[in-house]
């Protein structure tokens, strides 16, 4: 951490932040950002519940209208893709890791723990690989995702053994770890080769066909625990994130904050691994975090901003990659990384000494 | 008077490395006692076994009259850490937001009171940087960062400040008004820790010393460490070690 303190004969410099009505703007226009964001998730969660009970009564014409809004706008955009239901669990997915990511990347970014977000997104990998294998031993393809979750949670609480166990977040354990665990998958994989039709490089780079109506269901209900927790234990996240050494003088449970943190933290990487994929879903937990604390003016703003930011990126991802043929996980993060440039250009200022490692 | 820290022959050690062997000292309520020694001396770590945030290998320690493992009030107590001032972290956080803070203790899981914000609101401006409520505490000098630091505590009601080596990269100016600021504090009853590396700002502004270098070298007030050669034997490393037990 290298960031620059000003002396105290700077104190009286001009304030860089907008007063009066400029605030008053940019507060409005934050809050209509997380407001419509609200409207979409609440829409892709409908969609989720619609098609799972699609063959209710009242659901049933519910989706049939659904579906009808789809082939309009395929018919307006001239695309061939709303109407296709698997389409749309991608989206929800989508959606919603642009929600949840940034939400719980906002603590994990600034607690320095970046580095473990992409240790869990391997970690789940091996769990995608288990997955497989009892998938085919059980015939139930709704357990993969289940068994990368399990194993992925299994993971987050062996990091923060480990880490607790070393010296601050030491480095050298968890990358044993990142590795170790993919070096696991691979193996998995390669010794349960051809027992199902998984499409391995879907998880790996991320593919909107990856996802199944099983893997949005769960990511639907994940998000909704997600931002159950982050609401219910905000203030002691953020004030462990700031000040840990306070906050345990405060006689704050800073060690289990620390684990519902990781939890969280598996629990995102492994809904959004289907549309970002294991290699890619780590920059979705930091790269809206990073671009909204470039510009944000609390730590409030930050959190609003990263989902906003996080929303633009998956909706223009999902774009390129429609638009385009492309992978998903790469165009998102594309996407990510321009609108983080964008702040650093619109900022003015220089780049702000964020570390992924303490 | 009541024994706000008691301290009775306190041991901890870093794998082979002692760091505080057996220390014993009580802080009184009121008490403004200034912690000195060499760098290295085991300041830092003294603070963190008064404050519960290391475990003794040996000896024990109360707060408030508890045993400090029992001890559950945090909103008794303000701490500011060392590496809370001097970090010039990135985390946007604004000066409002990290003086509320000092109310979660008191808050625990339910949402924060008008109470609540009124005493922020009270606390910054005691502290005198109410026109900076809205800044970001990264963006602060050290003497106007050591002040929010200073109203979290204030906002938790705290009856104890411990505050380690609050003023490193502050000027001199701005060093000068934050320990008048303390003593106004002091006076108003509230009980100071203070680790200072400057001898000469201790001796001015504490009412009591305790001098460690790994043992304790003097505890009491601040004229008789003055007089004593405390000092001297405790950045010598040699000399008599003070044992007083109660």
């Amino acid at each position: 951490m290298s960031g620059e303190t000003p002396t105290d004969g700077e104190r009286d410099r001009p304030r860089s932040d907008p007063v009066g009505p400029g605030r008053g703007l940019r507060r409005t226009a934050e809050l209509a950002g997380i407001g419509l964001t609200g409207v979409v998730a609440a829409v892709m969660l409908s969609f989720l519940l619609l098609y799972w009970a699609q063959d209710l009564p009242v659901a049933s014409e519910l989706y049939a209208a659904f579906r009808s809004i789809g082939r309009a706008m395929d018919a307006a955009f001239g695309t061939n893709v709303f109407r296709h239901p698997i389409m749309w669990q991608s989206m929800a997915v989508g959606v919603l890791v642009g929600v949840v990511a940034p939400l719980v990347g906002s603590f994990l970014v600034h607690r320095e723990m970046a580095l473990i977000g992409e240790t869990l997104a391997h970690t789940a990998f091996a769990g995608v690989a288990v997955g497989i294998l009892v998938t085919s031993a059980t015939g139930w393809s709704g357990s993969l995702l289940l068994v990368a979750l399990a194993v992925g949670i299994l993971g987050a609480l062996g990091v923060q053994w480990l880490t607790e166990r070393t010296d601050a977040y030491g480095d050298v354990p968890i990358a044993i770890m990142l590795s170790g665990s993919f070096a696991v998958g691979t193996l998995i994989i390669s010794y349960g080769d051809g027992l199902t039709g998984v499409n391995i490089q879907g998880y790996l780079f991320g593919n909107l066909a990856v996802v199944t109506p099983d893997g949005a269901r769960l990511m639907g209900a994940l998000s909704i625990v997600v931002v159950a927790a982050v609401a219910l234990t905000y203030k002691q996240l953020l004030f462990i994130t700031f000040d840990e050494q306070a906050a345990r003088v405060a006689q704050l449970n800073v060690t289990g904050y620390n684990t519902l943190l990781v939890v969280l933290t598996a629990v995102v990487v492994v809904g959004a691994m289907q549309v970002l994929g294991v290699i890619l879903v780590a920059a979705m937990l930091v790269v809206p975090v990073a671009a909204a604390s470039q510009v944000a003016r609390s730590f409030r703003e930050t959190m609003y901003l990263g989902v906003i930011f996080g929303q633009l990126s998956v909706i223009g991802g999902f774009a390129v990659s429609i638009g385009l043929g492309l992978p998903s996980g790469g165009s998102i993060v594309v996407t990510a990384i321009a609108v983080y440039l964008a702040t650093i250009l619109g900022s003015g200022s220089s780049v702000k000494a964020i570390s992924t490692h303490g | 008077m009541t024994a706000i820290v008691d301290l009775d022959g306190v041991t901890f050690s870093y794998g082979d490395t002692v760091a505080v062997s057996d220390v014993s000292l009580t802080v009184e309520e009121g008490e403004f006692l200034g912690l000195v020694g060499p760098n290295g001396s085991g300041k830092t770590t003294l603070l963190h076994l008064m404050l519960g945030l290391h475990d003794p290998d040996e000896g024990s320690v109360e707060l408030f009259g508890r045993p400090v493992e029992e001890f559950d009030d945090g909103g008794r107590i303000g701490y500011v850490s060392q590496k809370a001032t001097s970090r010039g972290g990135a985390m946007p956080v604004t000066v409002r937001e990290c003086v509320t803070m000092g109310r979660f203790a008191h808050a625990g899981r339910g949402r924060l009171s008008e109470t609540d914000r009124a005493a922020v609101a009270d606390a910054i401006e005691t502290v005198g940087i109410g026109d900076l409520a809205d800044r970001l505490v990264s963006e602060l000098s050290g003497g106007q960062k050591q002040r929010a630091y200073i109203a979290r505590a204030l906002a938790s009601d705290a009856d104890l400040l411990a505050l380690d080596e609050p003023t490193v990269g502050v000027d001199a100016e701005s060093r000068d008004a934050f320990y008048a600021l303390l003593d106004e504090l002091n006076g108003d009853g509230i009980t100071v820790i203070l680790i200072e590396h400057d001898i000469g700002v201790v001796t001015d502004r504490a009412n009591r010393i305790a001098c460690i270098n790994t043992e304790l070298y003097h505890h009491g007030d601040t004229e008789s460490f003055v007089e004593s050669d405390a000092l001297g034997e405790a950045y010598g490393a040699t000399g008599q070690v003070v044992h007083h037990h109660h």
